[in-house]
């Protein structure tokens, strides 16, 4: 493959729950004794696929899933919704700004400034999801905290 | 034709664009020296140079001679085209850039095969990306053959040629690094080039006191060009079948844009996801701006280019100086503005050409086992694959000078919208999708948007009717059928979805500054 894309994880399933755990994937997972102690950090919950780790994935998955289908609804529901609006409305044809037909100030201008405002929005919520996520994830990984360490 | 335009001027201002591409191209030849970034410039690329680059890249034939002409000849109707273009980058950057750069894959066969381990769902996904390619590679030699016909008096068939020859010398010999140069100064310069020429024609206008062009309405009937749904304009259908033709439009091109293979690609120049996202606003604001512009241009036209039909629409933007002004100045705008638009069709080119090469090197060194003395070496392979990824769709811009441009274009669109919308969206966010759901939806797609492009061929355009608008604008019911088709197959064949998608889910989602195992 020329390309330099990353290999496919050809093991990747080796650790989740739809996957069947080859013997050796075991070792891998369950870490060494001491570390059999204490609980395990939040990411390694995550890469051992453990129901907590799941969850973690899974919350971070749906709240970025619903800011961005959050933008998309209401794309859908202004832009979206202008050929409607002016369909059902013709006498809208006849309205002018500044001079400029309804039509005209809207698509050939308003809209351009609003897509950037909501994408701007977009990159803001996402970015926020993922400090988040960071932050949860790492709370237990980088404190020895909890006593339980020995 | 030309309002005695001097065809020395044109011709300059061709050749100067042509040889500064080359010259960026060379000078992109001395820092590009491995694979990595020759495919994708190392992944190194600034997010404010990869927004030009973008923008510079998808700001085509299309988007510089089309949008104005359409506007001219079809009237408000036709601003959702470039509306649309830009409003696809709005749902790319909500629901797909950041996975899309952190899933790793450099091409959409790559995403595929990554996503759902099946070299089936790969090879369609190939057969697509080439498809798209030469879909809208077709009407941008198309454009610069008009173009050069129009400011030179050169035969039609020239610019085609020109521009694949080009093309494949800034392409075979800097790879990506240097053309993502390019493209960031051919975005500049288009902007340039259609803005400066635009102040000067508004102020023409203002002094010859002629009406703002919706006031040409009064007194023409019912022919109400500045106002959507209209009607009675060249044939524009109205009624229901006008609003499923505007919606048809919107489906396509607000889905469309996430599965164009030149933009996928520019995804993996991204350092992270993170930057992946600002990117994408970069480009939206970068299109937003760029888009103000061809309406004001279709707007000058009514005005002015009172007897053209449909027919010289295309080329509309380039006899515009010439129709408001005279002697010199005519020539120098006229120069200017034919200078920007073989920037569109030179960038764009590169951009499709880039990625059709990719995947059809990806096709040839695949079948060669790993360490054979035949394997192809990478870049051998790829410029391979860039010379018959840029002749077959100029030798089919030669053999069938047809459709107008932006309408070819519409096309392309529509086919990415039934088959690549569905991919992305359900391979990123669904983990039930599976390798036969992703094929049969890829397949419902591709039959349903393939037959608009065949009966865009075949259909007469003048036929307005249910039927003509339902075959050649599918994008409305083949998107929701491929959505349909991929959702419930895959639901009927649950137990093939792939060991690794939890993992997958992991790389796709969580920010790279977590230490985590993605694989």
């Amino acid at each position: 493959m020329p390309a330099p894309a990353d290999p496919p994880d050809a093991a990747a399933g080796a650790t989740g729950p739809t996957g069947p755990l080859p013997p050796s994937a075991r070792v891998r997972v369950v870490p060494t004794a001491r570390a059999a102690v204490r609980r395990p950090s939040r990411t390694e919950e995550i890469d051992a696929g453990t129901p907590l780790g799941e969850a973690y994935v899974r919350s971070l998955l749906r709240e970025q899933l619903r800011n961005g289908l959050v933008a998309v609804a209401v794309l859908a529901l202004t832009v979206g919704s202008l050929p409607a609006v002016f369909y059902l409305a013709p006498d809208l044809a006849g309205v002018r700004v500044l001079g400029v037909p309804l039509a005209w100030a809207v698509l050939a201008g308003a809209v351009y400034p609003f897509l950037f405002v909501i994408g701007w929005v977009v990159v803001r919520r996402a970015e926020a999801v993922e400090r988040d996520f960071a932050e949860l994830v790492a709370r237990e990984a980088g404190e020895p905290g909890g006593g339980d360490r020995r | 034709m030309n309002g005695g335009i001097d065809p020395t001027w044109g011709g300059a201002a061709v050749a100067a664009v042509v040889l500064l591409t080359l010259a960026i191209s060379t000078w992109g030849l001395r820092i590009s020296r491995t694979t990595s970034d020759f495919f994708v410039a190392s992944r190194r690329v600034r997010a404010r140079t990869n927004a030009s680059a973008i923008g510079g890249e998808y700001v085509s034939a299309a988007s510089f001679l089309g949008v104005a002409g359409l506007v001219l000849a079809f009237g408000a109707e036709m601003l959702w085209y470039p509306v649309g273009w830009t409003a696809g980058y709005l749902v790319l950057l909500a629901l797909v850039a950041a996975p899309l750069r952190r899933s790793g894959a450099y091409t959409l066969p790559d995403f595929a095969e990554a996503r759902l381990v099946s070299p089936t769902v790969r090879a369609a996904c190939a057969l697509l990306v080439v498809a798209i390619g030469w879909l809208y590679l077709v009407p941008q030699f198309q454009g610069a053959g008009i173009t050069l016909a129009a400011v030179t008096g050169a035969p039609t068939w020239l610019g085609g040629p020109v521009v694949a020859l080009v093309v494949l010398v800034g392409v075979a010999s800097g790879g990506m690094r240097s053309i993502t140069v390019v493209q960031a100064f051919q975005y500049w310069l288009k902007l340039t080039a259609l803005l400066a020429p635009l102040a000067v024609l508004v102020v023409v206008w203002a002094g010859d006191g002629r009406p703002l062009p919706a006031d040409l309405d009064e007194g023409a009937g019912d022919a109400t060009w500045s106002t959507p749904f209209g009607g009675g304009l060249a044939g524009l259908a109205d009624g229901p079948v006008g609003l499923y033709l505007t919606y048809s439009v919107i489906v396509a091109t607000f889905l469309g844009a996430m599965g164009l293979p030149h933009v996928v690609v520019r995804f993996y120049t991204n350092p992270d996801g993170r930057a992946a996202r600002r990117t994408t606003l970069g480009v939206l604001g970068l299109l937003g701006l760029f888009y103000l512009l061809p309406p004001v241009y279709g707007a000058l036209g009514r005005v002015y280019d009172t007897d053209a039909g449909p027919d010289g629409a295309d080329t509309m933007v380039l006899r515009l100086p010439g129709l408001m002004t005279d002697g010199t100045l005519a020539d120098v705008l006229t120069a200017v503005i034919t200078a920007g638009a073989f920037a569109a069709f030179l960038s764009t080119s590169s951009g499709l050409t880039i990625a059709v090469a990719g995947v059809l090197s990806q096709a040839v060194t695949r079948g060669v086992p790993r360490g054979s003395t035949r394997r192809p070496d990478p870049v051998t392979a790829f410029r391979v694959g860039a010379v018959l990824a840029a002749t077959v769709p100029c030798a089919a811009a030669l053999a069938a000078p047809g459709l107008p441009v932006a309408r070819s274009v519409g096309l392309a669109f529509a086919v990415a919208a039934s088959t690549f919308c569905p991919l992305l969206l359900l391979g990123i966010w669904w983990r039930g999708l599976t390798d036969v759901g992703a094929l049969a939806g890829l397949v419902a797609g591709g039959a349903g948007s393939g037959v608009g492009v065949v009966a865009a061929l075949v259909v007469d355009p003048a036929s307005v009717g249910w039927g003509a608008a339902l075959l050649t604008q599918p994008a409305a019911w083949s998107v929701p059928l491929a959505f349909a088709v991929m959702v419930g197959v895959s639901l009927a064949t649950a137990r093939r979805v792939p060991p690794g998608v939890d993992r997958f889910m992991v790389r796709l989602h969580t920010p790279e500054d977590v230490e985590l195992d993605r694989g």
